[in-house]
């Protein structure tokens, strides 16, 4: 391999390392990003032009085309998208990761079927990278909205079947058939057909987790093919990402007190448990007007904000921050309460609110609030359910029970702020809403927070 | 069995790196704050982009008229370029929003 090119991509695998500790600190992060930028954009141009193949000029006249029309279309959807929209996005992109690993394999099978250890590779290659595209598609759909969790009897026996069905038939190709290109069609479309059936059912409150596990599977099926060519730019970036993925799944799981098979094998919202816990609640709640709450916001000395999404699908979040100035205008102490997986995503809220000018000492995470909410005179709850659930900690029989919430029982006041009764993204119900401290605000978040800022102002 | 013993006494070196490569992946991922999860996820995700590398590969060696790996090699690029280009940007504009206040 020419000598340059080696040094060029162990270059870019430092910039990738560096980057990914940046990334980690709130300061030094959009310089790492930047960094491990300039380092991928080094290992491509360096790998066009930096080899010792014979390369015909068309050839390079179809890559110069396909760059053009990946970078355009890529960068377009990027700066298009709302900031809302982060989650399924990444999503997307990651499929296309996944996409382009499962072509690799299928083009390098004919070349290389030789050699058993090779041909594992390949096979490993385009099984991963098929799950990763159709499983990241469909994550996409779903957070879209555009798909609803679909749940075949018994698909947790069925799923597994599959995915031991698609190991015995990768490793039959290696052993015995590993020129037949029928079969390397048949394994693919198998595996194409698991991506779907192995994230349809899982929950939309799950979802964050799925594509952070999908996210690290692209990195596996970047590194694998990595192996195959001999390339340790691939090889340990994509190690890298799988590594790193595979903690932020633990992590995010940990955040909902949940295992990883408890994610992917149980069943989460809808379904029977739902209906018995929607019997078990009921009473009455307590409506309240945004004039009511105003005057309530207003004589409070200490005020909680706990945001979900339900704030960020009404685009709330720069009312919000209008309602804490003006609050903290008139001396009220306003803090936010931010749940690890709030939103769709770990740090989904923080984004948003970062995107409104919310100062970043503002957010408070979960373990540091909690113990401040008996102290708390009012919270204001918006758009924001299942992490604020009591059943969590005392139904034993609720899905939700033992994942970590926020204690906003213990507060004086509750204020509610939700479009109806309807239950949360879990899908089940939340009997906060029937305590006696609670006061529900009915209406979008968008326009009862512009009331209430409204009001607050006329006081 | 022996062939087991014959792939890990041939690349040694290259079950270090993996090996070590997992750690620092792990150390790196570890003690990140909650907040900067979203923009971790993405950044990682572009990352992953370097997938793109091994499409550019298949597009180089391909013979100008094996047009089925032209074809697909092709499609492998596309996907991967928006792959780098996407992730980096999303989570420079993810990031953009952390800057302004302190």
């Amino acid at each position: 391999m020419n000598i340059t090119l080696s040094i060029i991509y162990l270059i870019t695998t430092i910039t990738f390392v560096i980057g990914l500790k940046m990334l980690g600190h709130p300061e030094t992060a959009k310089k790492g990003n930047l960094i491990s930028g300039v380092g991928m954009g080094m290992a491509i141009v360096a790998t066009i032009f930096l080899h010792d193949f014979e390369v015909p000029s068309t050839n390079y006249i179809l890559i110069g085309i396909a760059l053009l029309i990946g970078t355009i279309l890529g960068y377009l959807i990027a700066m298009k998208v709302a900031m809302t929209k982060m989650p399924e996005l990444v999503s997307l992109f990651n499929g296309f990761g996944g996409g382009s690993a499962l072509l690799i394999g299928l083009v390098e099978f004919s070349n290389f079927s030789t050699d058993a250890t090779q041909t594992s590779t390949i096979i490993a290659a385009i099984i991963i990278g098929s799950i990763t595209f159709t499983g990241s598609l469909i994550a996409w759909a779903k957070l879209n909205g555009s798909m609803k969790d679909i749940r075949l009897p018994n698909y947790n026996l069925i799923n597994n079947l599959i995915i031991l069905a698609l190991i015995a038939f990768g490793a039959y190709i290696v052993m015995y058939d590993s020129t037949n290109l029928m079969l390397i069609y048949l394994l693919l479309a198998a595996s194409l057909i698991y991506g779907v059936l192995f994230v349809i059912p899982i929950g939309g409150a799950d979802m964050p987790v799925v594509i952070s596990l999908l996210n690290s599977l692209t990195g596996i099926a970047a590194a694998i093919t990595g192996i195959l060519y001999g390339n340790m730019v691939m090889m340990v970036g994509g190690i890298l990402v799988g590594s790193a993925g595979l903690i932020l799944t633990f992590i995010m799981c940990n955040a909902m007190n949940r295992s990883l098979s408890n994610v992917i094998f149980g069943a989460f919202g809808g379904g029977d448990l739902a209906i018995a816990a929607v019997g078990k609640t009921g009473g009455t709640i307590k409506k309240t007007t945004a004039s009511d709450s105003a005057i309530m916001l207003n004589y409070a000395s200490k005020v909680v904000i706990v945001p979900g999404y339900g704030l960020a699908v009404a685009q709330a979040q720069h009312v919000i921050h209008e309602l804490e100035e003006l609050l903290t205008k008139k001396g009220v102490d306003v803090s936010y309460a931010i749940h690890p997986v709030a939103g769709r995503m770990p740090g989904h809220m923080n984004v948003l609110l970062a995107e409104s000018n919310v100062a970043y000492d503002k957010l408070i995470e979960m373990d540091n609030i909690n113990p401040q909410f008996p102290n708390t005179d009012v919270v204001l709850v918006v758009g924001a359910n299942d992490v604020v659930n009591p059943a969590a900690h005392n139904d034993p029989s609720s899905p939700i029970y033992g994942m970590p919430i926020l204690d906003v029982e213990n507060a004086k006041h509750i204020i509610v702020n939700k479009r109806s009764m309807n239950a949360g993204y879990a899908g089940i119900e939340n009997e906060l809403f029937f305590n006696q401290k609670t006061s529900m605000l009915f209406g979008d978040a968008k326009s009862a927070l512009t009331e209430l800022v409204n009001e607050l102002k006329n006081m | 069995m022996n062939e087991l013993v014959e792939f890990i006494s041939n690349n040694l070196q290259l079950l270090y790196i993996l090996i070590l490569a997992i750690f620092i992946g792990v150390e790196l991922i570890k003690n990140v704050p909650s907040v900067l999860h979203t923009p971790l996820m993405s950044g990682a995700n572009a990352l992953s982009g370097v997938v793109i590398v091994g499409a550019l590969l298949v597009m180089l060696q391909s013979r100008p008229d094996d047009y089925l790996s032209l074809g697909l090699g092709f499609v492998a690029v596309i996907l991967g370029i928006l792959n780098v280009v996407g992730g980096f940007v999303v989570t420079d504009r993810m990031l953009q929003m952390f800057k302004k206040k302190k």
